[in-house]
């Protein structure tokens, strides 16, 4: 801190020799300079991106060490191992051998393998939440849109890199996903049978296709994934994290801890601490046990078989959709609804209004600043209600796709429960969004309540004149701030159809459609606070505060008549 | 986690009572940032010591962590045994969790206990460049385009783009037309049943009898060939569109199967079905002898076998294709000939 620009001093430490190389060949020090002391906001719910990036390192770390003995080889082997018992002799390709090989016979083969399996379920998970976090508190307006595109991108590229992992091992249960695939594919109209043939070398399963996963699955989307890790966290940083509101917190500043010592300490302390969680997981926890599956057949199949739990909403989504009526024959050709619309169609428009949300939303707000202050999901109930419709549709999926274990594990009907889930997945989103919005706008309610008139106490007291209050203690004026410092939106307001001279608009028909959405937005909505309306109610309310504010008992009656109500 | 709640109440609330008349603000004031709060370790040397012990606590046991680790390398080999993978495997994870978890909440005490939890206040910038950047880029893309000389040479910029458009064909077409084998998608119409095939068990490949199968039995069959034959890729891909689902019902239970005017594909209550689901793929595997419906364990189709392997509930259309069978002179069950229509999951030009 004390030492001045002007008089470059010769350096004596070897860490700062070390540091005067590296600056005479890169410039490096105006890059230290800013980030060394970067403050960062602090907040739990920041921390979830971490461990989408963190897990994604011991991905890496542990995916290296399989490569080391896993060989993406569709040849048949005959098992010479002598365990598991159950394998001996068994004709198998050289990629699953090679992976009952490593789980059994190299020391911490089995560790890495699952922590590995583990790793890649916590990435997926801390992402999608990471994400919800985003989407909720509206950290993606403005200037942050791009940078959730590159996060959804993230999140399509995770999804392949599991699905792509998941399926390397040649096994029964990875066999019959990649199937599904296959069937899946050949439902694409016009394409879909030259789609399989493109992605199997030829017929499936072929002789190419674990060599073709591996590629994909240990350089091409790793190499994406970190490419769009860097452009994630180059903009995260260009841009500063947003922070939640709160006293001092505006669209100008960023309050928070210095990367050096507190955020970054923090920082390495998660990334052991979800190092150490996955070890643990990955020692003690069990996971794809492909020994007990076996190698591929293409006429076996477990029952109760599921696939890995990201994956698990297309597996409902295929379950759930009615086969009859849905195959339609145009002019002899074959379009497969039946396949086409829960596996092709359900993703994409999940992923579409994903894509498209933030720009949809600034359309509608008709909002074109910058925003660094985070929302309270509260203040924007449609928004939130949205998210929560999209999830509560994405879990309704999930659950349908464990349909044969809920049947089992509860000994209900099959059909039962795929009918009741149909039917939820139409009217469950409808109910959660009306339920959500209601609940946000309540809770908005709550806190002009609070703010006009504060906390109850549950102290009652009576006055000389026979009447009773409940003592209300006022909110702080850091509380205040955060109850009150939101913006309502209002529905946009459009030029009129004609103009002065009663010539029709062009372009008012699009106005009208987007201010119908707008409105859909923004009809319903709590304005915040305003001093004028906490001085009135404080001229009305004037007990409230002369009691809480001296705290005194002077307007109590005598203990003999005016004690507490319960 | 440092919003610190400012302990003291406002005083604009008795002011807001106490003269209702004065004009105010539309907004509140920001109050600015809550004012530092310190913790224990802050007014607390002997707090401060001890967490700094509990720190170093915490780094020690990551070291004890770090060796266990070693000496569960060194010492537990796995043997080859369930138990003894278990073993290894639970203490090596186990060890290095310890190692790890201990560094990673090391730091976070660390952090939060003895580093400072002051709150700084940096300033943002607006994201856009100023008015000048931008101009003087756009002024350099201007000149960079005059110095070209494209915009006078139209030949040449015509060139260029036609060049640089048709170069990439080189390097797509055999990166997509290779990739996909011969492409004769033609091959999804036919599967290696031919007329006389016996049936086979799957997966031991014996021949089957009409005689050995009582009603009510069902059988996973393959098509016979030689042993050597099936320890190929060509033919887990054949088996892949081959294999049948075959059930024996009481002649009398049947109430229809496909067979067209005048055939007869079923015999004398056996009859055999592509086992692979006409949804997305799935072998279709479970057979429920009460109702005569076999279910894909993969989306719950159910077909009825008793009625030419109707749809009877779950997200297939089509009824899976009936294999002709019969039987040869020497009782063996035999195909007729191969399916009649495709097997497997609908595709584009399935019935062109």
């Amino acid at each position: 801190m004390s030492t001045t620009i002007n008089s470059p001093a010769e350096p004596t430490t070897p860490a700062g020799k070390a540091a005067d190389f590296l600056d005479q060949r890169t410039k490096i020090g105006v890059l230290t300079k800013q980030l060394v002391r970067k403050v960062f906001p602090d907040h739990w719910s920041f921390m979830l991106g971490e461990i989408a990036l963190f897990s994604f390192v011991v991905l890496l770390l542990t995916g290296f060490f399989l490569t080391m003995f896993f060989e993406p080889s569709m040849e048949l082997t005959e098992y010479h191992g002598e365990h598991p018992a159950q394998l001996h002799g068994q004709l198998m390709s050289v990629a699953f051998a090679s992976t009952v090989e490593m789980s059994w016979e190299v020391r911490g083969g089995l560790l890495m393998r699952q922590m590995h399996h583990w790793a890649a379920l916590v990435f997926l998970a801390s992402m999608v939440v990471h994400m919800m976090r985003v989407f909720f508190t509206g950290a993606f307006r403005k200037p942050r849109e791009l940078n959730w595109l590159v996060g959804t991108s993230l999140l399509i590229l995770g999804l392949g890199a599991g699905f792509t992992g998941y399926s390397l091992p040649d096994d029964v249960l990875s066999g019959n996903g990649l199937r599904i695939t296959d069937g899946v594919v050949k439902s694409i109209p016009v394409i879909g049978s030259y789609m399989s043939y493109f992605i199997f070398g030829g017929e499936f399963p072929g002789e190419h296709i674990i060599p073709r996963l591996f590629t994909l699955h240990i350089l091409l989307i790793p190499a994406l994934i970190l490419a769009l890790i860097g452009v994630h966290l180059f903009l995260m940083v260009l841009n500063k994290h947003t922070q939640y509101p709160g006293g001092g917190r505006t669209d100008k500043n960023v309050v928070g801890v210095p990367a050096v010592p507190v955020f970054a300490t923090k920082m390495v302390g998660n990334f052991f601490i979800i190092f150490g969680v996955l070890a643990l997981m990955g020692g003690t926890m069990a996971i794809n046990n492909v020994w007990n599956y076996g190698p591929y057949d293409p006429s076996l199949v477990s029952a109760g078989a599921q696939p890995d739990w990201y994956m698990l909403f297309l597996e409902g989504s295929l379950r759930l959709m009615p086969g009859q009526g849905t195959e339609w024959v145009i002019a002899g050709y074959t379009l497969s609804l039946n396949v086409l619309i829960p596996a092709v169609v359900i993703p994409g428009m999940l992923f579409t209004f994903l894509f498209v949300y933030p720009f949809l939303e600034a359309k509608v707000t008709g909002d074109h600043r910058e925003h660094h202050v985070l929302d309270r999901p509260r203040n924007r109930p449609v928004r939130t209600a949205l998210g929560v419709a999209f999830l509560t549709a994405f879990i309704i999926l999930a659950v349908a796709g464990s349909n044969d274990l809920l049947a089992t594990h509860f000994v209900m009907s099959l059909n039962a429960i795929t009918w009741a889930l149909r039917i939820l997945f139409f009217v469950g989103p409808v109910l959660a969004f009306w339920i959500t919005k209601r609940i946000c706008l309540g809770l908005q309610r709550k806190d002009r309540e609070l703010v006009l008139h504060g906390h109850e106490t549950g102290r009652i007291v009576r006055f000389a004149n026979g009447e009773y209050i409940e003592v209300h203690r006022p909110v702080d004026e850091q509380e205040r701030w955060l109850r009150v410092n939101y913006e309502a939106y209002r529905p946009l307001e459009i030029a009129p159809a004609t103009d002065a001279r009663g010539v029709r608009r062009k372009g008012y028909r699009s106005d009208r459609r987007w201010q119908r959405i707008s409105r859909f937005f923004y009809e319903d909505r709590v304005e915040p606070v305003t001093p004028a309306e906490l001085a009135a109610a404080h001229a009305h309310g004037e007990h409230d505060e002369i009691e809480a504010q001296r705290g005194t008992p002077e307007l109590v009656s005598g203990s003999a008549s005016g004690e507490r109500e319960h | 986690m440092s919003e610190n709640v400012n302990p003291t109440p406002s005083r604009d609330v008795t002011a807001a009572g106490t003269h209702g008349t004065v004009t105010h603000p539309d907004r509140f004031t920001d109050p600015g940032v809550p004012e530092h709060n310190p913790r224990l370790t802050d007014r607390d040397p002997k707090a401060a010591k001890r967490a700094e012990r509990t720190v170093v606590l915490l780094f020690g046991v990551s070291i004890l962590g770090s060796i266990a680790t070693l000496v569960a390398y060194f010492l537990v080999r796995p043997d080859g045994t369930t138990e003894g993978v278990r073993l290894s495997n639970v203490l090596l994870g186990t060890a290095m969790a310890i190692s790890l978890l201990a560094i990673g909440i090391a730091a976070v005490h660390w952090a939060k206990t003895l580093m400072s939890d002051r709150d700084y206040i940096e300033e943002r910038h607006e994201s856009r460049s100023s008015d000048e950047v931008r101009a003087v880029a756009a002024a350099g893309f201007k000149d960079g385009y005059e110095d070209s000389g494209l915009a006078r040479r139209g030949v040449l910029k015509g060139a260029v783009f036609s060049a640089l458009g048709l170069v990439a064909l080189p390097i797509a077409v055999p990166l997509v037309s290779s990739v996909g084998g011969d492409w004769n998608v033609g091959k999804f119409r036919h599967t290696m049943w031919r007329s006389g095939m016996r049936l086979a068990y799957d997966p031991t490949g014996r021949p089957i009898k009409a005689a050995d199968l009582t009603v009510g039995s069902v059988a996973h069959v393959i098509p016979d060939v030689p042993a050597e034959e099936r320890e190929t890729h060509e033919w887990i891909t054949e088996k892949s569109k081959a294999v049948v689902l075959l059930v024996r019902l009481n002649p009398e239970d049947l109430k229809a199967d496909q067979s067209p005017e005048g055939e007869t594909w079923s015999y004398d209550g056996i009859v055999a079905y592509s086992k692979i689901c006409t949804h997305v793929g799935c072998p279709v595997a479970l057979y429920e002898q009460q109702t005569h419906h076999l279910l894909c364990p993969c989306h719950q189709s159910t077909f009825d076998m008793a009625d030419g392997a109707k749809v009877v509930f779950g997200p297939a259309n089509r009824p899976l294709p009936q294999l002709p069978i019969t039987v040869d002179d020497e009782g063996y069950l035999v195909a007729q000939s191969d399916f009649k229509e495709p097997v497997g999951p609908s595709y584009w030009e399935r019935l062109k």
